[in-house]
């Protein structure tokens, strides 16, 4: 069997470091790339009807945008440099998702780029790359 | 739509004062049609010394009908429904659409409102201490109620073009008659109903809300806003209209995140509150059961608090009424049971949870004084029962019900939105102009008295129930199979679990 990486992306420069470091590693081991990106999104959040109403519309130009932006693009970099990828779009918890789709896929390891926030934010609102680091059923690579 | 706005404004500032003076007018020219209306829908018949007004009794029949035709869903399905909202059978695939739990938590912030915490004081001083035995049974009946309509709303839903969904009432009354070959019918019950919720939408929806939340807000404030109605009037009419058609959704979002949170605050407080009176707790609770059974002190005896219980309960929690299915045709599923089973819980939280806590605030505080409130009745009566043992607490309590006013005035927008595009189509200009005028009650309801207005609505409101249990008694035997087929589908495996 082929050797999966799953490379988790956000259009972030930290996911652009990601990316570069995820091609090298595949093509010297001849790994397969998938290219994931998690909408952060909670099935627990409170709305108003309205909200609800537009929100399968919304669910598609977030994937639609997502796709477009950052995956595609990503997918067009890898398919240049010879290496096999594939393309995912998700909603949910990024950490818990990705894991998630790590199993899913039977990714080898996760590559995932730093966002480098400041000591208070990241205490805050946590950090997707250490949460990963932390809950992962793979090895996670964090790209600096 | 900044023109729009100062145009809204200078059009209330100019004629705000002036209001005042055309309520009265106002009144004596509706006043008739309001008596009239009244006396039609609240129609009552007297048993036994107690008025029962048939439209309350229309709506327990419906209820008991369909807690014995569903076969008990309100007790059977209720842990299916917890295990729905929390998301076990949700499809990981179908993450970021509309889940269960949210559909729930927009539809009982609905219906959680100022009913939960006046309504029940006024239930309580016109039926006595038994009116909150019935309240709860007729919550617990009015679970059924709920599971049909919803699981309907979601079944007969439009998908308009854009990808958004308009669904209720007025969509299965039409297209469920038509199914049964009776499609002349389905329209005219589909028309009445939406103009019916349109009207009700703008009067208890509306300004019976913001009138009530001015009052609270003046009560708190010792009479310091007198003659400023129009004024805070003004003031939750722009926030209104900026949710709403400025489409700020910061706004709405801060508040449906703070309701929820309001009312968890206010059920601790209560249980602090009851616990604190625990000596009353005993006799409070022996005197809703003696109360609900005898009836002593009560008009019409035991059947006289039974009714107050009754109406309270359907005031509170729409079972029936099937303004929440327009709020439930949102979500995403394959099922359109799964969602009759996550509305069954609406009634169960704002019923049988919420308004039995405020019951026995209003209780306890009663065995330990008897003359604790005063002459005071409604959110005052229940204020006042706090304040008996937090004193700090009105203050708060006039910034939930103003909250509950709010998200409840955003949730019957919506409810009256679609009444008005079922009935003018989903062109958005034209939805513009309903929301303008739906801002402009907000500000008149501060304003003016206009008690025959709010009759007038209130009677719709109660009218509307009668197409909506008509069509639930003809559309009942599909939602039953549907129930059945799902009920198969979980019990051979094809559905399953997503989490364990």
């Amino acid at each position: 069997m082929k050797n999966v990486v799953l490379l988790a992306v956000d259009g972030s420069e930290g996911s652009e470091r990601a990316l570069s470091h995820a091609m090298s590693r595949a093509k010297s081991g001849g790994a397969k790339v998938v290219v994931a990106y998690v909408i952060e999104w909670s099935p627990y959040s409170f709305n108003t009807p309205e909200e609800n109403a537009e929100r399968h519309n919304r669910r598609e130009s977030e994937i639609e945008r997502a796709n477009s932006g950052v995956v595609v693009p990503a997918m067009a970099k890898l398919a240049d440099a010879g290496i096999e990828a594939e393309g995912l779009v998700r909603h949910g918890k990024p950490a818990e998702t990705l894991s998630a789709i790590a199993k899913e896929v039977g990714a080898a390891q996760i590559v995932i780029g730093r966002r480098g926030q400041s000591g208070v934010k990241a205490l805050i609102f946590g950090s997707v790359a250490g949460n990963l680091v932390q809950t992962a059923p793979v090895p996670v690579v964090v790209v600096p | 739509m900044a023109r729009f706005l100062t145009f809204l404004l200078a059009a209330l500032v100019l004629s705000g004062p002036a209001f005042a003076g055309i309520d009265e007018s106002i009144n004596t020219f509706t006043a008739p049609i309001a008596k009239v209306i009244g006396d039609i829908v609240f129609f009552k018949i007297t048993i036994g010394g107690a008025g029962l007004p048939v439209v309350v009794l229309w709506l327990v029949v419906g209820a008991v009908f369909f807690t014995f035709y569903m076969g008990f869903v309100n007790l059977r399905g209720f842990k299916h429904a917890i295990a729905l909202v929390r998301g076990d059978y949700s499809d990981p695939n179908s993450a970021g659409e509309v889940s269960h739990f949210q559909a729930l938590a927009t539809a009982v912030s609905g219906t959680v409102g100022i009913g939960n915490i006046g309504g029940v004081a006024v239930a309580v001083t016109v039926g006595g201490a038994g009116a909150t035995f019935w309240l709860i049974v007729a919550g617990f009946l009015g679970m059924s109620t709920k599971f049909v309509e919803c699981t309907l709303g979601v079944k007969y839903r439009n998908e308009n073009p854009d990808g958004s969904v308009s669904g209720g009432p007025m969509y299965y009354l039409n297209k469920g008659f038509e199914e049964r070959g009776m499609s002349g019918f389905g329209k005219f019950m589909g028309t009445f109903y939406a103009i019916g919720i349109f009207i009700g939408a703008l009067g208890i929806g509306n300004m019976f809300q913001s009138n009530q939340a001015y009052v609270q807000l003046n009560t708190v404030a010792g009479g310091a806003l007198d003659g400023y109605g129009w004024l805070v009037g003004l003031i939750l009419a722009v926030v209104v209209f900026a949710v709403i058609v400025g489409g700020i959704k910061s706004i709405a979002r801060v508040t449906e995140k703070i309701v929820p949170f309001m009312a968890i605050f206010y059920c601790f407080f209560a249980i602090v509150v009851i616990l604190m009176n625990f000596t009353s707790i005993p006799m409070a609770i022996s005197n809703i059961f003696t109360g609900a059974f005898t009836g002593e002190g009560v008009a019409g005896g035991a059947l006289g608090a039974l009714i107050i219980g009754f109406q309270r309960a359907v005031f509170s929690n729409e079972a029936g009424i099937g303004s929440a299915s327009i709020a439930h045709a949102a979500v995403r599923t394959n099922e359109p049971v799964t969602e009759g089973y996550v509305s069954l819980l609406e009634p169960f939280i704002d019923t049988i949870v919420i308004c039995t806590i405020t019951a026995l605030v209003i209780g306890t505080s009663q065995v330990a004084d008897p003359s604790f409130a005063g002459d005071a009745t409604g959110v005052a009566m229940t204020s006042a029962a706090f304040e008996r043992q937090l004193s700090w607490f009105p203050l708060p309590l006039a910034v939930a019900a103003l909250l509950f006013a709010f998200s409840t005035m955003i949730s019957w927008s919506y409810y009256g939105l679609k009444g008005w595009t079922y009935l003018f189509g989903e062109d958005q200009s034209m939805q513009t102009v309903y929301k303008i005028i739906f801002c402009v009650f907000v500000a008149l309801g501060c304003v003016v008295q206009l008690d025959p207005i709010l009759s007038i609505s209130d009677a719709l409101v109660f009218l509307i129930c009668v197409p909506n249990i008509l069509g639930l008694y003809f559309l009942a035997p599909i939602v039953k199979s549907e129930m059945n087929k799902y009920q198969a589908k979980l019990a051979s495996g094809e559905i399953k679990k997503f989490k364990h």
